[in-house]
C-alpha cells in the first residue's frame, strides 16, 4: 500500500539504514528520532485482547461493544454473527471497510489475532476457535 | 568531527544530513495534513440562468455545502439544503464558553471557557494561497487576523533528549543549519565537492554557506557573535552600559542529530504553513456561521438524510429529524449536490452506479484530536515571551498551539493543549473527554511547569467520536486515489459529490470549496444542456 504520509516515515528509515551502513556499528540512537514524533503510523503500546480493545477499538465501537448511531453508525461488535469466521474481523482490521480505517500498519499479527479473538469470546460472542498470529500474517 | 566514540564518518553523516533535512520537510507535510496540491481556485464563478424552476437539493451545510447553496441560487436555482447538525458550518466550527458537545458514546462537555475564548476542533489555518476559501470569507465579511505558524521563540521538545528540557525553536534551527553550512564549508574546502561544484561555484557555495548558517571569518559557527543574529545570545546587546552581547554556546551536531529535534524545525518549510496564514477573528466558526446566516432562507437543520434515490425525473431525499427520528419526511429537487462525508454516505441508501458506490466506500477517515485548555493567565506570552505559534514534542500531544489575538492580555487563555492524527488520536477516542484533558495536562506541564497551577477548565474533541463525520477527514492511499477518485468527482444521473473527500487538498478548507465549484460547474453545464 502506497500512502504519501508514508513516504516520510520511510525516508527516515533510510537515513537510519545509510548510517548503520558505511559507518560501522550502528549508534543506538537515545531517541527514536523522528518516529516518535509523528506518531501517525507508530503501533499501539498495548498486548493482550482486552487492553487494545480498551486501548483503541472502544474509541468507535464503544466500552460495551454495542456501537453508535449519529449521521452514521458505528456498527455493534456485541453479539455480532459476521464474527463467526475469524477471518472475516482479520480482515477488516487489516484493510479497513468503508469509515473504518486500516489497522496492519500500527498492530502486528499477534495483537491482531488477540484483539480478534477476544471480541470473538466477549460482547455475547461464544465462538470457541483461536485464530493464530500465522493466521493473520497470511492475510497481510 | 567530534570524539564521541559512535561518531559516524564524515561522508555517511553528510548523506544522513542530506536525508534528515529532505524528511524534516516531509514530515511536517505528514503531521500537518499538509498532502496537499495546488489549490485550483480561479476566481468567481459565473453560471448563466438554468430554466426557470430548475431546484437542487444540498445535502450537508458545511463549506463545500454552503458554497455551491452559495452558488446555484445566485444563478438563479431553487436551493434546499438539509443539514444534520442544527448550526450552519460543518467541521468549519468553533466551540465558545456556553457551548454543549455531545459526542457518540453519549459523553457531553459543557464548555466552560470565559467570553472571547474560544477552540477550533477542526480548521484552523487559511494558507494565503488557498484563495478560494479567502474569497467567501471577503465575500461574507468575516474579518481575518494573522495567524503564525512558526514562532522562532516557542519550544520543541522531546521527552528523550536534553534530559526533556524543551529547547528553543529558534536555537535548534540556527545550530543545524550552522553546523550543516559548517561541514559542507569543510567539504567544500578541502575538495570533496569537486565533482558536483566548478571551480567557479565553489567560491560562490562558500560564500552561500557562509550567509546561510551565519558563519564566522573562519566558516565555523557559533565560534564568534554572528551565531546570535540566529540563535539569540546568552546575553542580548542593549543600550547604555553593560550592553555588550555575550555569544551563547552552540548545541553540538551530534547532539542535535540524536535528539530527533531536527524533525520539529521544518513546519514552516511546507507550502500549506508558508506566511501569511490567516484565522478569522473570534474563531474559525465565523465563517460557517456567515455562510449560514447569508443563506438562512435555505437551510433546513437537524435532518438526519436516511436515502437518496434518483430517477430519469428527479432527486428524492428521504430524512428525519437528527434530534427525536420519528417519521421520514421527504425532499424532492431536479438535481443534487451530496457533501455528506464519505463514511457517513457509505451507509445511506443511494441507488448510484457501481464506481461512485466502490469509491464512497473506500474512503477511511482520519483520526484527529484537539483539546482545548483555559488557562488563568497567559504566562507562555508573561514568563517565556511565547506569543502565538506552536510547539512541537515527542509526546502524544504532538503540539501546543498558542493562542493568536489578545496578545498581552492581562487576562485568561486557551491553549491549544493537544493536536495530534494517527495512533495518538485514536488512542485518545478511546478515553473519556475528561482523561483525554488530563492526559494533555500531564504532557503540558513537562514543557510548562505552569500548566497545573493555572489550568481552569478544558475541552476535548475526538473526531472519531464526532456523530456527524466519524472521523477527521478522508483518507486516501495513492492508490485509492489512482482507482476511484474520479468516479467519486463524476455526475452520476442527478448527484454529484462535493466536500473535502472529493479533493486532493485533503482536510482542507480549500478542498471543499475548490470541489463545491467544480461539482456545481460540471452539474450547472448538464443541466442548461439536457
Amino acid at each position: 500500500m502506497t500512502i504519501r504520509l508514508l513516504a516520510g516515515a520511510v525516508l527516515m528509515l533510510t537515513a537510519t539504514a545509510a548510517l548503520a551502513d558505511t559507518a560501522g556499528p550502528a549508534p543506538k540512537p537515545k531517541s527514536r528520532g523522528p518516529a516518535n514524533f509523528s506518531g501517525f503510523f507508530s503501533p499501539f503500546p498495548f498486548q493482550g485482547g482486552e487492553a487494545i480493545y480498551k486501548g483503541v477499538c472502544q474509541g468507535c465501537h464503544m466500552p460495551d461493544a454495542k456501537g453508535a448511531v449519529g449521521a452514521g453508525a458505528y456498527p455493534a461488535l456485541a453479539k455480532n454473527g459476521h464474527l463467526e469466521t475469524a477471518a472475516y474481523p482479520v480482515s477488516i482490521v487489516l484493510k479497513g471497510q468503508k469509515a473504518m480505517p486500516f489497522f496492519a500498519m500500527q498492530l502486528d499479527d499477534q495483537q491482531i489475532a488477540d484483539v480478534v479473538n477476544y471480541v470473538r469470546s466477549h460482547f455475547g460472542n461464544n465462538y470457541r476457535d483461536k485464530i493464530k498470529p500465522e493466521d493473520v500474517k497470511i492475510m497481510r | 568531527m567530534t570524539d564521541h566514540p559512535i561518531a559516524p564518518s564524515r561522508r555517511s553523516l553528510l548523506s544522513m544530513i542530506g536525508m534528515v533535512a529532505g524528511s524534516a520537510a516531509m514530515y511536517h507535510a505528514m503531521t500537518e495534513l499538509a498532502l496537499a496540491d495546488t489549490s485550483t481556485f480561479k476566481g468567481p464563478i459565473k453560471l448563466s440562468p438554468p430554466a426557470p424552476g430548475t431546484s437542487v437539493l444540498v445535502l450537508g451545510a458545511g463549506i463545500a455545502g454552503m458554497v455551491a447553496a452559495m452558488e446555484l441560487r445566485d444563478a438563479g436555482y431553487k436551493v434546499t439544503v438539509l443539514e444534520y447538525n442544527g448550526r450552519p458550518g460543518g467541521r468549519n466550527w468553533s466551540l465558545y464558553g456556553g457551548d454543549t458537545y455531545t459526542e457518540l458514546g453519549g459523553a457531553t462537555q459543557h464548555v466552560q471557557f470565559d467570553t472571547g475564548q474560544y477552540i477550533n476542533p477542526g480548521p484552523w489555518r487559511l494558507p494565503y494561497h488557498h484563495q478560494g476559501i479567502l474569497h467567501y470569507v471577503n465575500r461574507l465579511g468575516v474579518a481575518l487576523e494573522p495567524f503564525t505558524q512558526v514562532n522562532y521563540n516557542a519550544f520543541v521538545h522531546s521527552t528523550e533528549a536534553f534530559g526533556g528540557k524543551p529547547q528553543r525553536y529558534r536555537t535548534v534551527q540556527a545550530d543545524f543549519y550552522g553546523q550543516i553550512a559548517e561541514l559542507l564549508s569543510k567539504t567544500t574546502k578541502q575538495g570533496a565537492l569537486d565533482q558536483a561544484v566548478s571551480k567557479q561555484d565553489r567560491d560562490i557555495l562558500l560564500a552561500a554557506l557562509k550567509e546561510w548558517g551565519a558563519l564566522d571569518a573562519k566558516h565555523q559557527y557559533a565560534k564568534g557573535l554572528e551565531a546570535g543574529e540566529r540563535r539569540g545570545y546568552a546575553s542580548d546587546p542593549g543600550g547604555g552600559l553593560n550592553s555588550v552581547p555575550i555569544a551563547g554556546k552552540r548545541i553540538e551536531m551530534n547532539d542535535l542529530l540524536q535528539s530527533g529535534l531536527w524533525a520539529a524545525i521544518g513546519a514552516g518549510l511546507a507550502y500549506d504553513m508558508q506566511s501569511t496564514i490567516f484565522q478569522p477573528k473570534g474563531g474559525m466558526g465565523q465563517i460557517g456561521k456567515a455562510f449560514g446566516k447569508a443563506l438562512a432562507p435555505l437551510i433546513q437543520y437537524n435532518c438526519k438524510v436516511t436515502e437518496i434515490k434518483q430517477d430519469n425525473k428527479g432527486v428524492k431525499v428521504s430524512y428525519i429529524d437528527s434530534r427525536s427520528g420519528g417519521t421520514p419526511k421527504t425532499a424532492t429537487a431536479d438535481w443534487c449536490v451530496c457533501t455528506i462525508p464519505a463514511s457517513v454516505l457509505s451507509q445511506i441508501p443511494m441507488n448510484v452506479g457501481a464506481p461512485m458506490k466502490n469509491a464512497i466506500n473506500q474512503i477511511p477517515y482520519m483520526a484527529a484530536l484537539k483539546v482545548g485548555l483555559q488557562m488563568k493567565r497567559r504566562f507562555w506570552e508573561q514568563d517565556e515571551q511565547i506569543y502565538g505559534g506552536v510547539t512541537y514534542t515527542n509526546q502524544p500531544n504532538t503540539m501546543i498551539g498558542y493562542p493568536q489575538w489578545d496578545f498581552f492580555s492581562k487576562g485568561k487563555g486557551v491553549l491549544l493543549g493537544s493536536y495530534c492524527f494517527g495512533t495518538p488520536a485514536y488512542i485518545a477516542a478511546a478515553k473519556p473527554p475528561e482523561e483525554r484533558i488530563k492526559d494533555a495536562l500531564e504532557y503540558g506541564s513537562k514543557i510548562h511547569p505552569q500548566y497545573k497551577k493555572e489550568y481552569e477548565c478544558g475541552v476535548a474533541v475526538a473526531w472519531h467520536r464526532v456523530p456527524w463525520t466519524l472521523g477527521c477527514a478522508g483518507f486516501w492511499t495513492d492508490e485509492g486515489r489512482a482507482a476511484h477518485y474520479n468516479n467519486l468527482c463524476a455526475l452520476d444521473g442527478r448527484i454529484v459529490l462535493a466536500g473535502e473527500h472529493a479533493s486532493r487538498i485533503p482536510a482542507w478548507q480549500e478542498g471543499a470549496v475548490t470541489s463545491a465549484l467544480d461539482a456545481v460547474e460540471r452539474l450547472h453545464k448538464r443541466v442548461v444542456s439536457a
